[in-house]
């Protein structure tokens, strides 16, 4: 039996100190050195791959943590920009300015495709608390639906990764066919204000930009305590050996529903702020490309790396934009030789080559700041620890 | 004759076909509480099949199994497992990318819900159980180090610390010193000699040395079917298990 001061150490720790530092440097990077580096126009795209980094956060708990690969992420961020299109639409669509309609006071597409009243699922969105309910719920219901008749049925790999691929092809189709209820493949645009607050001007997108990286460090909160609790490495083991994690005893296609359900929500998160940043949603952004970019955003910031998602989604999204005003016709072809210089070469993505090549350098820079963390957790624990253990120590 | 209730397994007319061939044929076997049962058989007879259906890995197409009055075949693996069945694999089976406590940890009974392990905290009591368990199994050294890094003899030692730490009443072991060096499959042994006190165990093993150590009864498959069952020398007097395997 362990002495008391060695069950503290035992203690599984939220943050170690190379974490700290690491989410540091990324607030740094988001909060002071992009925005001083940049102009309206760039930060405002910068908010925007920001909104695709939630997707790859959410990606890395799915698929780098729990070996579950989604090509139809796209689906979810859509929903959640969707959901917050609907909500500035209505407030864009007055009786006042949309006078010249036959029907005024509803969406102008609406108007165009003779619908005469609102549909009764689009009047809920009048209200901005329901919407902000709605971005979240609503991709959760349907991850959980999905997850619920895959996971229990152990669908899995390659097959799950199709399925979402066609769900996602599904909510294209859907989408663009129903143009009077979604505004077809125009998507829902001429977006104004959000409760009255103008959201076009550059001031509005820097401080739009500036709420993105807030909620983004709440997303990777959240995804970081979920990474480091119990379902965690539990997520982890189903990865590696699921028929295992099922004979420790615990039903695994729950853990898989619910680590989508995360997934789902995240992207969702992204997807509205997407919508109020670039002031538009359409079905591009739903399909089966964009829901593969954004796997190969995670990937290339490393599969399992949280921060790591974080720096793919801005990197690859700046050399697109970077590249493709320069050559326009060849980025596709870089895009395909990136994923392919991933998976063939640094398989672990940018957070790899982190591990390989500087984490051992900065442990050691860090090693006496982590000790002394530890020791004090540990004594705060091990009082703690030590209440609860079954049997005293014999001396 | 007793009851098939007063015992802790009862496999009756247990039948699974795939595409028609029959792995395991009608079979039918009991194990008492506190016994160790052996199950041997050439290459093909349906011994790990056997353990899979019991277990719930592999779905029976006919037959009842009954452990303490529970029908197994309607139930989920992981519902089986929180009825007391524990089951290790042929291959070790442990999670390479943990270390050694969190594997044991991950085994611990509790918190199985997903909500159940979000809020999960390691408790005093976990952590001497999880250091208990390593030093049964040779491995209060390697606590923190990932899996990965066993030899193959110590992964096989954490599964069964895995299987351990559950402290299952029916503890099922397929082929637990296959692959190990004699000084591993030494203390192997003892190893089992401590854990299968006050638990029923059914091992599925090729090594007949390590088979007329440990086994209290014998049971010989064939094609899916018993061709004898017995004390392991009734067994291998047995002419017709002389002759399928034994003798050769």
């Amino acid at each position: 039996m362990s002495d008391v001061s060695t069950l503290g150490l035992r203690q599984s720790r939220l943050f170690t100190a190379s974490e700290i530092l690491g989410y540091l440097v990324l607030a740094v990077v988001i909060f002071i050195v992009i925005p001083s580096a940049l102009d309206a126009f760039r930060l405002n795209l910068f908010g925007k791959y920001l909104t695709y980094a939630f997707v790859a956060i959410g990606l890395v708990l799915c698929w780098g943590v729990g070996g579950i690969l989604s090509l139809g992420q796209g689906v979810f961020f859509g929903l959640g920009g969707y959901c917050m299109a609907m909500f500035l639409k209505l407030e864009a669509s007055t009786p006042e300015n949309t006078a010249i309609q036959s029907t005024p006071g509803i969406p102008d597409f609406m108007d165009w495709n003779q619908l005469t009243e609102l549909p009764w699922w689009w009047v809920p969105f009048n209200s901005f608390a329901v919407t902000v309910f709605a971005i979240v719920a609503v991709p959760m219901v349907l991850a959980f639906v999905i997850g619920l008749a895959m996971f229990t049925r152990r669908v899995s790999g390659v097959y799950f990764a199709i399925i979402t691929q066609a769900i996602a092809a599904i909510a294209t189709i859907l989408i663009i066919g129903q143009q009077g209820f979604t505004g077809g493949v125009n998507g829902i645009t001429d977006l104004r204000t959000l409760m009255g607050w103008d959201i076009r001007p550059d001031n509005a997108k820097t401080i739009l930009y500036f709420v993105s990286g807030i909620l983004l460090f709440a997303v990777l909160f959240v995804a970081h305590v979920i990474r480091k609790s119990k379902a965690g490495r539990l997520m982890i083991a189903i990865r590696d050996r699921e028929d295992r994690v099922r004979f420790s005893g615990y039903n695994v296609a729950n853990f898989k529903i619910f680590v989508f359900c995360v997934g789902a929500a995240f992207a969702a998160i992204g997807g509205a702020m997407f919508t109020l940043q670039v002031g538009f949603i359409s079905p591009t952004l739903v399909g089966i490309v964009p829901s593969i970019y954004m796997v190969i955003f995670c990937a290339v910031g490393g599969r399992s790396s949280l921060i790591g998602a974080v720096y793919g989604a801005l990197l690859v999204n700046w050399a697109q934009t970077t590249f493709s005003e320069s050559f326009p016709e060849l980025w596709l072809l870089a895009m395909g030789a990136l994923f392919i210089a991933v998976v063939m070469a640094f398989p672990m993505g940018l957070a790899g080559l982190y591990d390989d090549y500087l984490k051992r350098h900065v442990d050691r820079v860090l090693a006496p700041v982590d000790r002394m963390m530890i020791h004090r957790a540990a004594r705060r624990e091990s009082e703690k620890l030590s209440a609860t253990r079954a049997t005293q120590p014999a001396e | 004759m007793a009851s098939t209730t007063d015992y802790l397994l009862s496999v009756e007319g247990l039948t699974v076909s795939f595409d028609g061939f029959r792995a395991v044929d009608n079979l039918s076997f009991y194990v008492d509480n506190d016994e160790i049962r052996v199950i041997i058989g050439p290459n093909g007879a349906g011994k790990t099949t056997v353990l899979d259906l019991i277990c719930g890995r592999t779905r029976a197409t006919g037959g009842a199994v009954q452990f303490k009055g529970h029908d197994l075949l309607k139930m989920r693996e992981d519902q089986i497992v929180h009825k007391g069945v524990g089951r290790k694999f042929q291959n070790p089976s442990i999670y390479d990318d943990l270390t050694v406590f969190e594997n044991l940890e991950l085994s611990a009974p509790g918190s199985y819900s997903v909500f159940g392990a979000l809020a999960f905290k390691r408790t005093g009591a976990i952590i001497d159980r999880i250091e208990e368990i390593a030093e049964m199994i040779f491995l209060s050294d390697l606590l923190d180090q990932k899996a990965a890094l066993l030899s193959h003899g110590q992964k096989q030692w954490l599964e069964i610390g895995m299987l351990l730490i559950q402290d299952p009443e029916l503890l099922m072991l397929d082929e637990p010193v296959a692959g190990m060096s004699v000084a591993e499959r030494k203390k192997t042994a003892e190893l089992l000699n401590t854990i299968t006190k006050g638990r029923s165990v059914l091992v599925v093993e090729h090594d007949m040395k390590f088979v007329e150590d440990i086994a209290h009864k014998v049971t010989v498959l064939h094609q899916g079917k018993i061709l004898a069952e017995g004390s392991m020398d009734a067994v291998q007097a047995n002419p017709k298990v002389i002759e399928v395997y034994l003798g050769h």
